[in-house]
């Protein structure tokens, strides 16, 4: 292994797991909140302890977060020094803004997890809802930067150095918006899905536990709407994809020659040296459609361009495949949900529906993990699009393969941990005897 | 000379938010060091206490690394770059040990009460705290002696390790270690109202802040061949008397402090002792960031860029601090202790 593959493997995994935990940071204050505000509304107690058990999990997945997290602004300078030397000064401003955020919500995270009987109800309310929105706002601020690597702007090259620094329109580079949508989305309809899935799963076996029947409905108010609004704001960013990166596009698509009235490639397999995608369904004038809202627009094709400027088209290809499939399950899903609501038809008489969202649980933070295989493998071999090679960016240390082997082993025991805390400490639910013995509504309100 | 302000405002707001991490999360890992070192017939409530006063604001303390590091890519992108190549080994061990130290302190909060669970968490959290700041400093050593800045050697030895493995940075590194434990066996007197408790904590202090004062003279000493830049920042220039001066009263006060049991008094005074060694490093190097090659001025980004990550501080400060305010007030106006607060806010009614 190269240490340049080590240095890109070793960021991939620690993405790749840090996202899950960054993405439940968004999206579970947001059911607490909604968990504790009816709790307060209808005092009705399932609410409180489904605020409480949410909280629980949020500390554990947030702490590991928050470690997660620390790694990566320190990896930025361990792996990428000369990405870092460039850039650091170009989207220094973001960083910084998130790092006020993240502040903000370790700091209201702490006093809603350990302030139940310190703070006044309505103070503890707003301090989750002050998680809530600085987890959002610091998922924000990163992808900006990460948008600004895939199209770069508030500054020009003269001599290897950035000058002419413009800050502000480097964060508010052309891609900030379309990436930030869909990142947020993607956060609250995957950890809607997650919470969602593992109740609808549970009521399968139980299928009149008010524990789970509320939990349900709060995910999905949560998760839903994210995931139907999802095609919209994909469809934005593959836009913006096709005029910002169009090799990235021809990429996702698997699509070699330049053609005017370019056809959607489903599935298939994309051979490089080749230069065709073969097995794949073709529906006609689909590329163009999508990427440019016309049939008979010209979408470019990767042999328009060097080769050395080629990402590796099989795995960005399968990537968007899956994220694209993935995304439309828990759409279609949402729809469903939806309309059953619209109906008033109680969500838990169709176990066909429960079945179809327990297999959702997983799916948005795999959905997840493609999208940024296909954002970040996409962008390759660049890590600014245009003005920086990730070859050229890489530390000199060498024996790379040392770090990347530690963090992996590192987060696969945390991972495992973190998954059987879950399970054994939160999910394993109460049955529908055991909290109605306890809980009588209004006792627990405290005065 | 406006620019030249702007820039050294920044660079005093990276070493403020040093001293800040040095100051909260060092006592966080300071208190993992007494979890580790729990002895006598109250070890149980001495490791319940310490988890009671770390549980709701590590993360926040913690924070305070993440704005340093995030201002000095932000504001002095060379010197990050450089401290990524060069220190690349003592920090990827320091990050392990976070990783470890947060993880495995929520999951002992987290994971089953049994005895064998809690134990092992434990050991994995307590230790962890006890070699992070130890990298920690050295790496501040690193930096100190001039071996970060300097060219490096062709060899890796001498371009990887070299840098970071001297006696010096490894006293650095022992004198971290000493000052995170004296910190928070001092604030620790104040987290509970027993006072039997009170007094182990009053006893573990008075002995880190004599393990303080051998560190630091281990340290200066070492310094004398090793890092010549600070020594004589802290030996010769005009503010070193006044700053050891008032050095030496902080120490004392925190001694005097703890033998009366003022532990009020002792809090503010142990703080001041610990900035005022940090600052008398800052300051000496000053205005070296990494020297003897990288300093604030050819180092620093853009004009423009400074700008606003000044307004992002002053706007961020906006929220923070009240909200930092509100924080402390809310969990150390009143002792946390697990002896006052009956219920644990985790467990649902009916288990």
């Amino acid at each position: 292994m190269s240490d340049l593959l080590a240095a890109r493997s070793q960021m991939a995994v620690s993405l790749g797991f840090h996202i899950i935990f960054a993405v439940v940071g968004i999206g579970m204050p947001a059911l607490m909140v909604i968990a504790e505000r009816r709790w307060q509304k209808t005092g009705d107690a399932v609410h409180l302890d489904l605020a409480k058990r949410w909280a629980k999990g949020t500390a554990i997945l947030f702490a590991v977060g928050a470690v997660s997290g620390t790694v990566l602004s320190f990896e930025l300078g361990l792996l990428w020094p000369r990405f870092m030397d460039l850039a650091g000064g170009i989207i220094g401003m973001p960083f910084s803004l998130e790092g006020f955020a993240f502040f903000t919500e370790a700091i209201f995270l702490g006093i809603y997890l350990y302030g139940w009987d310190r703070i006044s109800p309505r103070a503890h309310l707003w301090a989750g809802i002050a998680v809530a929105v600085s987890g959002a706002a610091s998922g924000i601020f990163v992808v900006t930067a990460n948008s600004w690597m895939n199209s770069p702007t508030g500054f020009s090259m003269v001599g290897g150095r950035p000058v002419n620094v413009d800050p502000i329109a480097a964060m508010l580079n052309p891609m900030a918006f379309q990436q930030t949508l869909h990142m947020t989305l993607a956060a609250y309809a995957a950890t809607g899905f997650a919470v969602a899935g593992i109740h609808a799963f549970l009521l399968l076996f139980d299928q009149t536990n008010a524990f789970h029947r509320r939990a349900l409905t709060a995910a999905l108010v949560l998760g839903g709407p994210a995931a139907v609004l999802q095609p919209i704001s994909g469809d934005l960013s593959a836009r913006s994809v096709a005029a910002r990166q169009p090799v990235k596009l021809a990429a996702m698509e698997a699509h070699f020659e330049t053609e005017a009235s370019a056809p959607l490639i489903l599935g298939g397999f994309p051979d490089a040296n080749r230069g065709e995608t073969r097995y794949a369904i073709r529906i006609p004038y689909g590329l163009s459609l999508l990427a440019f809202h016309d049939p008979h627009a010209v979408v470019r094709g990767l042999n328009e361009f060097p080769r050395e400027n080629w990402p590796n088209i099989p795995i960005v290809h399968a990537a968007f495949q899956i994220m694209v499939a993935l995304g439309s399950y828990l759409a279609l899903v949402s729809l469903w949900a939806g309309w059953m609501r619209l109906r008033r038809r109680d969500l838990t008489s169709s176990r066909l529906l429960l079945r179809a969202i327990a297999v959702g649980a997983p799916l948005g933070f795999l959905a997840i993990e493609a999208g940024w295989t296909v954002t970040e493998v996409g962008r390759q071999p660049w890590i600014i699009n245009g003005v920086l090679r990730t070859a050229d960016a890489v530390t000199p240390m060498p024996g790379l393969i040392v770090p990347f082997l530690l963090f992996t082993l590192l987060y696969c025991f945390l991972g495992g941990i973190v998954a059987w805390l879950l399970y054994a400490q939160i999910i394993r639910s109460p049955k529908s005897s055991e909290w109605s013995r306890v809980y009588s509504p209004g006792a627990l309100r405290r005065a | 000379m406006p620019d030249l302000q702007l820039r050294d405002v920044l660079a005093a707001v990276l070493a403020l938010s040093l001293n800040v991490y040095v100051l909260l999360g060092g006592a966080d890992f300071g208190g993992g060091v007494w979890d580790l070192l729990a002895s006598g017939p109250r070890r149980a409530r001495q490791r319940e206490v310490i988890a009671h006063a770390i549980g709701p604001i590590w993360e926040a303390n913690h924070v305070w690394l993440i704005l340093a590091i995030v201002l000095t890519f932000s504001c002095f992108p060379p010197v990050y770059a450089r401290l990524g190549i060069v220190l690349h080994i003592p920090l990827t061990l320091m990050l392990v040990g976070i990783v470890l130290r947060g993880s495995a302190f929520t999951f002992r909060t987290y994971d089953s009460q049994h005895d064998a669970t809690q134990r092992r968490w434990g050991r994995i959290f307590s230790s962890a705290s006890l070699i992070t700041p130890i990298l920690l400093g050295i790496s501040i050593g690193a930096v100190a002696s001039g071996r970060v800045g300097e060219e490096l050697g062709a060899s890796f030895a001498g371009r990887f390790v070299q840098p970071w493995l001297t006696p010096f940075c490894l006293s650095v590194g022992v004198l971290a270690l000493t000052l995170f434990a004296f910190l928070a066996a001092v604030f620790l007197t104040l987290e509970t109202r027993d006072r039997e408790l009170s007094d182990d904590f009053r006893r573990r202090a008075l002995g880190a802040g004599v393990a303080v004062f051998f560190a630091s003279a281990l340290v200066l000493l070492l310094s004398h061949s090793t890092a010549p830049l600070v020594r004589n920042g802290l030996m010769t220039s005009s503010w070193a008397v006044p700053l050891h001066l008032a050095t030496g009263i902080s120490a004392v006060a925190v001694l005097a402090a703890l033998w009366f049991r003022w532990y009020r008094l002792a809090r503010i005074a142990v703080g001041l002792q610990v900035s005022l060694i940090f600052w008398g490093w800052a300051i000496a190097q000053y205005p070296f960031l990494l020297p003897p090659n990288y300093t604030v001025e050819n180092s620093a980004a853009a004009t423009s860029t400074l700008r606003l990550i000044l307004f992002a501080l002053v706007l961020g400060g906006i929220i923070l601090l009240p909200s930092l305010w509100y924080l402390f007030q809310v969990f150390k106006t009143v002792p946390a202790d697990p002896a006052v607060t009956q219920t644990d806010p985790h467990t649902p009614p009916f288990r």
